[in-house]
């Protein structure tokens, strides 16, 4: 178990642990997160040289491979902390943050790699996924966003059951202006990603995400939100190639006012534009800069 | 059936357990009445269990049942060296099985001098293990399963599918339609009628059955005591009417003592069907005694270790303290697409895909099922035990790649994306040549990938895939900073 930072006076600068999947696939949602937080009075650093956190590797098995990247990991954003340039890591996923600040320690629980176990922990103790540092150590739950219409929240596996997370995202859409929240049936049910899962086991990783659609469908919900963006893939994956309505939606966007209400327009094959073209869709977008 | 006996279990069930892991998966994923059966049963189950772990302190339930197994595993020797000196102490005979062969062979010589000719036999995973019943047939004698999903099974010629709910794989009107079949029950859905149809028939087999077969749920070490939790009543029959009554455990249902006992007890009908208690408990110490009304003239325990000392050697230990109560099933999403039968073994589930490739069973691609898991750990948050069945499947994977068991592909698959990830510019030029080739892809299907080449085809044959973003967050970022500076 991670003993969380305790800050005796809120942060104010924190490096943004973008995550591979973000700063490839998912910029919109790496803007938003920065965005929010600089919006909250929080200086953001992006250090360039984070690659992956090495989850893909340990998850198949692959120990050595994902110590290198841990190590990699450490050695990137550990100086960050340790000459005072930032105090806190954040990062838009609750399945990265579990695995530098939960599964580092396994990948050096030999007694030979103590040294780099009390790095991964003492990192861990200041690395937070973004609700978490929302409302557990920034104390806030109102962001400012408004979104017209209905929102559901899937609670993502590594978020809910290694971090429990639960309460902080709940509360942050709560406050969403504008939107009506509506409970999804199973949200705390896995959505079948699982990483490699969804391709080495595609069909019963299909079926399960099958599920999860039929319960945002009988849900009702326009958007459902979400912490990690591998998931909304998976989701959305499913829910575009069916041409539904709904779409899920990484909540930094929906804290940063950022998701309008797709128009229910398009024709069943194509499904609605957004759903159907995410990350190829023009990334100039009105922004509100309010820095500090 | 009589006819079947000289064949192997694999041939005579419609269900093939030993085909192809991906031919079991698809098998599964295609039979309709097998998702309607699981739905109904899985979700009831769970919520029961939650219900009735939520009316006392399931925390504390847990954390004491996981205390007490803890202490088992670490006194394991010397708790059933304590056991076998009670029970022998209490007139019954207790017997040493290094694997299922022997075991087996226990049971025959047992069987054949008691002259047994009827086995009536209680529900029990260690006997499906072993696959006794084919062990009895062979030698010529007649094994007739008495829990009611059991007898079911064993009437269509099928292999358990769950821990606790063996037929949960069937729906009522499957069960109807195999009654009418085999036991000329009249057409209905009625549970009352089909139970007493069934009832009919099994107390014919009890009043003549030479021998008793169960496992056990868990064994007293201080009274020299096997507990068998059932609620149909059917393994105290079993255990008190034939002759020779035998029980056949796994070395590690044992516990200290009579408290410990009553605590798995809590946990296992807690867990398992949501009960707070089962409708029996039979708890047989010895044979009968000068003056017993009842009891068998022999009682016999079995001790098995079929490969469980060797994954408590392995590091696997934690997986010992499993008390079979299904619980990990009944959450899982996996299983509750699947079902147990596409697990290709006894044990199904996540409890299954951990220890299915530790025990010395036949089982076909058991490499496969420490991947037939997202991980998402619900099953460790139902487990009464806690055991961490995420990390244990992550430990497999890792012991096949220590061992050199994973495809060649995938081992060049990661040194690439090891190659790609350790260095800044080899990740930027491998993101820059994935935005490009995404594109690519995503522009000739309308926006979204919808065909990418094998392996990846497996995600776009139902999902479609996002095109890589055309600019990254970091280099939006480094032009956001620009446009700060010149500002």
């Amino acid at each position: 178990m991670i003993h969380r930072k305790t800050f005796a006076t809120p942060p104010r600068r924190v490096a943004l642990f973008v995550t591979c999947m973000v700063d490839m696939l998912y910029p919109d949602v790496g803007m938003a997160t920065a965005e929010l937080l600089e919006r909250l009075g929080i200086e953001v650093v992006f250090p360039y040289e984070q690659t992956c956190c090495g989850q893909p590797a340990f998850n198949a098995g692959y120990r050595d491979e994902a110590r290198t990247l841990a190590l990699r990991f450490l050695d990137v954003f550990e100086p960050l902390l340790k000459q005072g340039v930032v105090d806190a890591i954040v990062a838009p996923s609750g399945s990265c943050t579990t695995m530098t600040s939960h599964f580092y320690s396994v990948l050096f629980e030999d007694p030979a790699d103590s040294a780099a176990r009390q790095r991964a922990e003492r990192l861990a103790a200041v690395t937070f996924e973004l609700t978490e540092f929302l409302v557990d150590v920034l104390g806030i739950t109102r962001t400012g966003g408004r979104f017209e219409g209905k929102l559901a929240y899937h609670a993502c596996c590594h978020l809910l059951r290694e971090l429990h997370i639960h309460e902080q995202p709940r509360a942050l859409l709560a406050n969403i202006e504008g939107a009506k929240v509506v409970e999804l049936n199973g949200a705390e049910e896995c959505c079948g990603f699982g990483g490699l899962f969804s391709v080495k086991n595609s069909g019963i990783s299909s079926a399960m995400g099958q599920r999860k659609c039929l319960n945002v469908a009988q849900s009702g919900a326009d958007v459902v939100a979400l912490c990690d963006v591998s998931c909304m893939t998976h989701i959305n994956g499913l829910l575009s190639r069916q041409a539904q309505h709904a779409r899920a939606v990484h909540i930094a966007e929906i804290l940063n006012n950022q998701v309008a209400l797709a128009p229910q327009t398009g024709s069943p094959q194509t499904g609605s534009p957004q759903a159907d073209a995410p990350g190829s869709a023009p990334v100039e977008k009105p922004r509100r800069w309010q820095d500090h | 059936m009589a006819t079947a006996t000289a064949t192997s279990a694999a041939t005579r069930s419609p269900i093939d357990l030993y085909a192809s892991y991906s031919d079991r998966v698809r098998t599964a994923l295609d039979n309709q009445h097998l998702k309607t059966a699981l739905n109904r049963s899985t979700i009831r189950m769970s919520n029961q269990r939650v219900a009735s772990l939520a009316a006392v302190d399931g925390q504390l339930l847990r954390d004491q049942t996981r205390q007490m197994k803890e202490y088992v595993l670490r006194h394991l020797p010397d708790l059933l060296e304590q056991f076998e000196a009670n029970i022998v102490a209490n007139g019954g005979q207790v017997h040493w099985a290094r694997d299922a062969d022997e075991a087996n062979r226990i049971v025959l010589d047992i069987a054949r001098r008691a002259n047994t000719q009827k086995v009536v036999k209680a529900k029990s995973m260690a006997t499906e293990e072993i696959h006794m019943n084919h062990a009895l047939e062979e030698a010529g004698m007649v094994a007739v399963e008495t829990d009611l999903g059991e007898y079911i099974i064993q009437l269509a010629n099928e292999p358990p599918s769950h821990i606790v709910a063996p037929v949960i794989h069937k729906r009522l009107e499957d069960i109807s339609q195999l009654f009418q079949e085999k036991l000329d029950m009249p057409p209905t859905f009625d549970p009352e009628v089909m139970c007493s149809v069934a009832r009919g028939k099994l107390r014919q087999e009890f009043l003549t059955a030479d021998m008793g077969v169960s496992g056990c749920n868990f064994a007293i070490a201080e009274t020299g005591t096997v507990c068998i939790v059932t609620n149909e009543g059917n393994g105290r029959m079993v255990s008190t009417m034939p002759r020779v009554y035998v029980a056949l455990m796994g070395l590690e249902k044992i516990v200290p003592t009579v408290e410990d006992a009553i605590l798995q007890y809590q946990a296992l009908a807690r867990s398992a069907t949501g009960q707070q208690c089962t409708v029996y408990l039979s708890m047989t110490s010895g044979p009968r005694k000068p003056g017993d009304t009842e009891g068998p003239q022999e009682f016999h325990v079995i001790i098995m270790d079929n490969g469980r000392s060797d994954m408590l050697a392995r590091g696997y230990g934690e997986a010992l303290m499993c008390i079979r109560c299904g619980a990990c099933l009944n959450v899982c999403p996996v299983y509750r697409e699947i079902g147990g039968h596409a697990y290709g073994s006894t044990y199904s589930g996540p409890i299954g895909a951990v220890i299915s490739p530790l025990l010395p069973a036949h089982v076909t691609n058991p490499e496969k099922l420490p991947h037939a898991s997202s991980l998402c750990g619900a099953c460790r948050d139902a487990c009464p035990v806690k055991i961490d069945l995420p990390r244990l499947l992550l430990d497999l994977r890792a012991d096949q790649v220590d061992d050199g068991d994973t495809a060649w592909v995938d081992q060049q698959a990661m040194k690439g994306f090891l190659f790609a990830m350790q260095d800044r510019r080899r990740y930027e030029q491998a993101g820059k040549l994935a935005s490009l080739g995404s594109n690519v892809l995503a522009a000739l299907s309308g926006g979204n990938i919808k065909y990418m080449p094998p392996p990846l085809s497996a995600w776009t044959e139902s999902r479609n895939f996002p095109a890589f973003a055309k600019k990254s967050f970091r280099e939006q970022w480094s032009e956001r900073l620009a446009r700060k500076k010149s500002i």
